[in-house]
């Protein structure tokens, strides 16, 4: 951390690793994830806390396979690959666990806005959050002490249930859409702002994402570039806009447009992606593939659009 | 860094409880007074923060026996003290269950509700805590709360008494009586956690020749090296030194010694790899944070022969090139503690530690630091980041800790049962050693008994030794009544059942009956003993002490207990047979996919009551109590 990493070694001098996928013989480059090498042979492997700009934390484990010789499943996402691995991506064991993740995630958490991937393979794996009984109802999540116990009341499945937090103009925080994938303190940290301002806090079932002593946002180091709304997966980060639109029932992505150009604020050059429905802009994102910000922005790309459409 | 620190000044007390571990600021960059020259050099950076965040778990400690409580002031001071954000600070503080962050009564009793406490009194122990005393966390200058496993366990009853003083500090009470409470209400604030009795370990073999592990417990004075000399202590470190490295290493290898934390890695393999990794330093880890339920033997060890373990530790690091050694011990044991500190501190006063070991110009030193509440931090890897001042979260494997361990260098890591082991192999010779207990597991090993046994206590035997000749050692089930079952293993075991008594205790002995050694747990069950209750304890323990990482244990453990919950009130969801399948989607979940083994083993014991009729109707009816 202290010293500049070496340039990695280019892919085409990296040696050459072979291994098998589901029977199938494949050569990837040393270094490569076993998630990365089944994208070659164009196998799916859902995943939800993995994304490409970011490093690995490995925490939802619905991206585990079976490795031969391992005597527990493995996630892909960060497993480099090693000779004459032997992988499995469907076996029963892997579909049970990738199925099983699925239901205490869609048991616990408010997954309406949760990409349509997340929605198929709930349907694909045959996950049913109903046999763990009806949704509890919301909790004060930010309080609870690590170890203080308190039992949900018989017949009901606990879950993430709380109020949303609306603190800010720029966005809204909706925790009970929280699948605690690491990523938005992953890029409010060292991965990508060096802001710090949130942490996981507490532990168990009642880890959260928190501020100090759950801070408004306004009173703690957020400096609302929203680089965690463009990484997270649920949809528990949210533009304000957004937030409105869909709670007004007026959120309707069929009759978005989705314009690509270069943030007009300083000379670095973010490309910046404007969604805008109706004629206003509604949410801006940055694409993950430009090599200049990987997804990133600062408050003025992100949320300094009102000069474009009058105030 | 250029961080946002908490906008709230710190009281004169927050400022002495962080400067008494960290000293007095070296300049208004780290929370002192700012002086013009400040404003001319910028001092910090990542590295820098780095270098410091280690001390961020002692001086949380200082806080909470200082103040009481962490404030936010206190812990923005802390925090612009180690250059650390707020919001990372909250993060880690708040995983831990003996730091709390608002104000509290100046005297927490922590009062065990775990199940060895639980089986010995028949039922939920606070029960009449609650009623005398009200509920748990009321009262204005004392109030309790159940707790977890204290590591008391052959006294069936314990409490950890948590003072906030200029004085303030952790004691133990064991065994712990309603009279107790009554006395710590009564003396409130005025209560000094040094005045406390230091709890008796009960070692029914103590003084008797078997015993090797056991041998110099309640025969030396742990506050003596003399006495510890007398008694044949650190002969094993001039043997090791004479030695050399690579004998050390090759009696171990000879004398067959397997890991006695749970995972039964052979020792001499794990030391060797540490010392060939050519990436410098190496680090050395006593783990202490015992704290699987049921379990007190390193509790025992280390309050009565704290010598032992830095000696031992000592070996470890001169063996395998480290030259810092840590002690991670459970904040629940504040006796071992002090007597550790003590301990250390003499042996380095007569050149036993410090930069010239016994004279053999080798380097080794050590350092005791505690938890503060997290079963999960025992977990290796979670140990080092609970050290390093992060979450106490386990981190994946590979890269193993022999590679990639403590601050991302090599570094080996032992129970303190194996780490005394050592001592007694290097005392008596490898052949000697392995002559002991079976062909593939050597030596003695302890056995945490405790529930309805007559005896309860710890007890050493030569691995092999049967269950039934253990229990006889233990005086039987207590009463003569009849036995249920037996959990081994603490809450990651399994149990086994009256038939089971010609089990030998070895690990082949007990992998082939399907179950595990573990750390040596013996809970004792009854016929009185409500096993619905017991097994719900063990599925709320796992609820409660899951660092909150990965899926399938955060939420997995919060289901299990949910199920649990429905069975033990006979209101199942559908069927029972669809309650069943669940716990066993669950348990396959949590075995294949967590991250670390708590995940992985949190639903063992559940399964395990199942199969044996220990859930539901098999149990006794009411509290268990009226047989």
């Amino acid at each position: 951390m202290t010293t500049l990493a070496p340039a990695p070694t280019p892919v085409a001098l990296r040696r050459r690793i072979e291994l098998s996928i589901d029977g199938e013989a494949v050569t990837v480059a040393e270094g490569t994830t076993i998630l990365q090498a089944c994208r070659t042979l164009g196998i799916e492997v859902p995943t939800l806390c993995y994304l490409e700009t970011l490093a690995p934390v490995n925490v939802c484990r619905v991206c585990v396979v079976e490795v031969e010789g391992s005597r527990a499943l493995v996630p892909s996402c960060s497993r480099p690959v090693a000779p004459g691995m032997v992988v499995r991506t469907g076996s029963e064991r892997v579909r049970t666990s990738r199925r099983m993740v699925l239901e205490l995630l869609a048991s616990s958490v408010d997954l309406s806005t949760a990409g349509g991937d997340v929605h198929r393979w709930i349907d694909e794996y045959g996950a049913n959050a109903d046999r763990h009984g009806p949704a509890g109802g919301p909790t004060a999540r930010d309080r609870a002490h690590a170890g203080h116990h308190e039992a949900s009341a018989v017949g009901e499945a606990a879950t993430v249930a709380q109020v949303v937090k609306r603190d800010n103009d720029q966005y809204v925080r909706d925790y009970s859409k929280c699948i605690l994938c690491y990523k938005c303190v992953e890029a409010c940290g060292e991965e990508a702002q060096n802001t710090f301002a949130i942490a996981v806090a507490g532990r168990g079932f009642d880890a959260r994402i928190s501020t100090e002593f759950d801070v408004a946002l306004p009173d703690s180091a957020c400096v609302y570039c929203g680089n965690c709304i463009g990484v997270c997966p649920t949809g528990a980060l949210m533009f304000v806009s957004e937030h409105d639109l869909r709670a007004s029932g007026e959120w309707d992505e069929s009759r978005q447009e989705v314009t690509r150009t270069v943030c007009p604020y300083c000379g670095v050059g973010c490309n910046l992606e404007l969604h805008v429905q109706d004629n206003r802009i509604v949410k801006v994102t940055s694409p993950l593939d430009h090599d200049v910000t990987r997804g990133n922005l600062c408050v003025k790309g992100r949320f300094g659009f009102e000069f474009a459409q009058g105030g | 860094m250029d961080l946002r620190t908490i906008d709230a000044s710190p009281s004169a007390e927050e400022r002495l409880a962080v400067d008494s571990v960290l000293g007095a600021p070296e300049s208004g960059w780290f929370g002192g007074e700012r002086t013009p020259l400040d404003g001319h050099v910028a001092i910090g950076g990542l590295s820098l923060a780095e270098s410091r965040r280690h001390l961020l778990l002692p001086a949380l400690h200082a806080l909470q026996a200082r103040v009481g409580s962490i404030s936010p002031a206190g812990l923005g001071y802390l925090a612009t003290r180690l250059d650390l954000p707020p919001a990372e600070a909250y993060g880690v503080a708040s995983a831990y269950a003996l730091f709390s962050f608002e104000p509290t009564p100046s005297v927490v009793v922590h009062v065990c509700d775990d199940v060895a406490c639980r089986a010995a009194a028949g039922g939920d122990p606070t029960d009449e805590l609650a009623q005398r005393h009200g509920p748990a966390g009321s009262g204005t200058a004392v109030t309790w709360w159940p707790s977890p496993c204290l590591g008391h366990c052959e006294h069936g009853s314990a409490a950890l008494v948590q003072v906030a003083g200029v004085r303030g500090g952790r004691g133990s009470i064991a065994p712990f009586a309603i009279g107790d409470m009554d006395r710590l209400v009564a003396m409130g604030a005025e209560l000094d956690v040094e005045d406390l009795a230091v709890p008796l370990a009960l070692v029914p073999q103590a003084g008797a020749g078997s015993t090797r592990l056991l041998r110099r417990v309640g025969q030396v004075d742990p506050a003596s090296l003399d006495s510890y000399r007398a008694a044949g202590g650190y002969r094993s470190l001039r043997r090791a030194l004479d030695l050399g490295p690579a004998g050390v290493i090759a009696e171990l290898k000879d004398a067959k010694l397997l890991g006695r934390g749970g995972a039964a890695f052979p020792t001499g393999a794990k030391w060797e790899a540490v010392a060939r990794n050519p990436l410098r330093p190496h680090y050395f880890v006593a783990n202490a944070d015992e704290s699987e339920p049921g379990t007190f033997k390193d509790r025992v060890l280390l309050d009565h022969d704290p010598y032992a373990l830095i000696e031992a530790l000592t070996i470890a690091g001169i063996t395998t090139g480290a030259e810092k050694g840590f002690v991670y011990l459970r904040g629940e044991y504040p006796v071992a503690a002090r007597r550790l500190e003590h301990a250390a501190a003499e042996a380095r006063n007569r050149g036993l530690l410090g930069v010239d070991v016994m004279g053999s110009g080798l380097t080794f030193d050590l350092e005791v630091r505690q938890g503060a509440g997290a079963y999960i931090a025992g977990e290796e890897t979670a140990l080092f980041n609970s050290l390093e001042g992060r979450r106490p979260e386990p981190r994946n494997k590979p890269p193993y800790p022999v590679d990639r361990g403590l601050f991302d260098k090599p570094t080996g890591v032992n129970n303190v049962e194996t780490l005394l082991s050592v001592l007694d192999i290097l005392a008596v010779g490898a052949a000697a050693y392995a002559a002991i207990g079976t062909p593939d597991s050597t030596g003695t090993r302890l056995f945490c008994l405790s529930g309805r046994v007559e005896h309860p206590g710890l007890y050493e035997v030569p691995m092999g030794t049967t269950l039934g000749a253990l229990l006889e050692m233990a005086g039987g089930v207590a009463g003569g009544r009849p036995l249920r079952a037996v959990l081994m293993g603490g809450a990651a075991g399994s149990f086994v059942g009256p038939g089971d008594l010609d089990l030998p205790l070895s690990f082949e002995g007990v992998r082939a009956a399907g179950t595990t050694l573990g750390s040596g747990v013996v809970v004792v069950l009854d016929d009185t003993v409500d096993t619905t209750a017991f097994v719900g304890r063990i599925a709320q323990f796992f609820r409660d002490e899951s660092c909150g990482q990965c899926v399938p244990c955060r939420v997995g453990t919060q289901r299990q207990e949910e199920i649990l919950g429905r069975l033990a009130a006979g209101r199942p969801l559908g069927s029972v047979d669809d309650e069943l399948a669940l716990l066993a989607d669950l348990d396959q979940v949590m075995r294949d996919a967590s991250i670390c083994g708590l995940g992985q083993t949190a639903s063992s014991v559940v399964m395990s009551a199942l199969r044996r009729g220990l859930i539901g109707n098999g149990a006794p009816q009411g509290n268990g109590r009226n047989p």
